[in-house]
């Protein structure tokens, strides 16, 4: 009875979810079957979903999504851990804080993007640039809202280490950390999707490899089926690693009832 | 563990001014007492609490616990519950009392003392719930339970049950009285609530606000437990209820 009930909520959570994009897909079928849509920019479906069998067929797909996802994984890595531990620094200092906020308003509304030629001209076209660009777009994002949720832990509950005579570690790791918990994660959610954005940019500028070069290559080889393989894949993989970080949290900040 | 309150004033400066917020009280608590202190909004008793547990540092005067003044430093063997119940939403109930212990124990000792004090607020089965999952009252007792864990020689209570119901109000209120007749800790009770001072303490202080000044002190000398619907009782509130609206006539 229950899990009855369970089950046709997420089929009903799950029809909400598709209408529109089945919608689109078919308006895209009609559309480009029939000419209405160029189909030097529009291929049609069929043509679409063939070239991608293809591809993974060959195996050629499978490593362009490797090697995106193996700069996102050691970019978002030293972003978070730098992100963290500068944030942690910051947010529990306030002579800190004070020294670095002047920097932080400048650089940060910089797009890591922005930075590609300077980081190719600095650490030169191999991968490492590319993991730079990753890094800084999943830096800020987790520096300020590590910054944020260490500032911000509630005197009340504070008050209550001092009622215990509990030093500043347990303080630290009992009332600050978990406080800061929902913070820290949200920065994280932010950097990992920001990652993602980054590491198709740096490919479609310079990368022989990833799904960002997918979608230069078919620009450059006038292949609108390559480019639209590109697109979609950064679209379907940006939406599974949302729905993980979004379930990793649920089980992390388990103590926020109903967090979405 | 007896208290006394010297001549303390405290102060405080709002934008370019002051504002005096409690002026020369003059307390003495012994021990096993408990005291309650009741005024209305805005009359310093809360204040007057975090002096004497040491969150708060008097303007003047002094506070003397057991012969010796108290200063920030200084450990002290009181426990302070507040109105809202300050637990950590992401620690279980047993974790919640667990920090409040301050002495070394073993975790065998720890894990008996915790358990010892949750069947005493009447938790038992709910160990290993989140505090969200709790009512408004079961929150209080865990607060509670979580003072209490250090055997405090005194036990200072912030307006402990005003977010409470009624019931569950009455309810905590023997409970806590069936835990002072167990271990005679000193209490003391701020409230605005003129039947729970009655009801809890030996004596009930009356303050009044701007300044916060100690108007009178009335004593309470009915056996326990007391019946919240007998005369005697009733003088005593009649007597509580005529220091606060003599001026007003109401």
């Amino acid at each position: 009875m229950n899990t009855d009930f369970g089950l046709n909520k997420h089929l009903k959570s799950f029809l909400y979810a598709i209408w529109i994009p089945a919608i689109l897909v078919i308006l895209w079928t009609i559309g480009s079957n029939t000419r209405v849509l160029n189909n030097s920019i529009f291929p049609t479906p069929q043509k679409l979903f063939g070239a991608w069998y293809e591809m993974i067929i060959s195996g050629k797909y499978l490593t362009h999504v490797i090697s995106s996802f193996s700069r996102v994984i050691k970019g978002f890595f030293v972003g978070s851990i730098l992100g963290i531990t500068l944030g942690t620094i910051i947010g529990l200092f306030s002579s800190a804080k004070k020294s670095t906020v002047a920097l932080i308003g400048m650089l940060r509304p910089i797009p890591a993007i922005a930075l590609i030629p300077l980081f190719i001209l600095s650490l030169g076209i191999g991968e490492t640039s590319k993991v730079a660009v990753i890094v800084l777009g999943s830096f800020w994002p987790i520096l300020i809202n590590t910054i944020a949720g260490l500032s911000t832990t509630d005197s009340k509950l504070l008050e209550v280490g001092t009622i215990f005579d509990k030093s500043k570690r347990q303080v630290l790791f009992n009332i600050i950390f978990p406080s800061a918990a929902p913070y820290i994660f949200t920065g994280l959610r932010l950097g990992v999707s920001s990652s993602w954005t980054c590491v198709v940019a740096a490919e479609m500028i310079a990368a022989s490899s990833g799904i960002g070069y997918l979608i230069s290559y078919g620009r450059e080889m006038a292949q609108p089926a390559t480019l639209f393989i590109g697109v979609f894949s950064m679209g379907l993989y940006g939406l599974l690693i949302e729905l993980l970080v979004i379930n990793l949290q649920k089980k992390a900040i388990y103590w926020i009832p109903n967090s979405k | 563990m007896s208290i006394e309150i010297r001549n303390v004033k405290k102060v405080f400066p709002i934008k370019n001014s002051t504002i005096e917020v409690l002026k020369n009280v003059d307390l003495k608590i012994s021990d096993g007492e408990i005291l309650s202190i009741v005024g209305g909004s805005g009359c310093g008793k809360s204040t007057l609490l975090r002096i004497i547990s040491g969150l708060d540092n008097a303007t003047d005067g002094e506070v003397i616990i057991d012969g010796k003044k108290v200063d920030g430093s200084s450990k002290k063997d009181i426990g302070v519950v507040f109105q809202e119940p300050r637990l950590f939403p992401w620690s279980t109930v047993e974790k919640n009392i667990e920090f409040g212990i301050t002495d070394k124990l073993t975790k065998e000792e720890k894990k008996e003392r915790v358990k010892y004090y949750i069947d005493l607020v009447g938790l038992t089965g709910f160990e290993k719930a989140l505090p969200h999952q709790l009512s408004g009252g079961m929150q209080q007792r865990v607060n509670i339970a979580r003072s209490l864990i250090n055997e405090p020689k005194a036990l200072l209570l912030d307006e402990p049950f005003g977010a409470l119901d009624a019931f569950t109000k009455i309810n905590l209120q023997n409970e806590v009285l069936k835990i002072w007749e167990q271990k005679k800790t000193t209490l003391i009770i701020v409230t605005h609530d003129i039947d729970e001072a009655i009801y809890m303490g030996n004596r009930v202080v009356v303050m009044s606000s701007k300044p916060g000044v100690v108007k009178k002190e009335i004593p309470v000398e009915l056996p326990r437990k007391r019946n919240r619907t007998g005369t005697d009782f009733a003088y005593i509130r009649r007597k509580i209820y005529k220091e606060f609206f003599e001026e007003t006539e109401v």
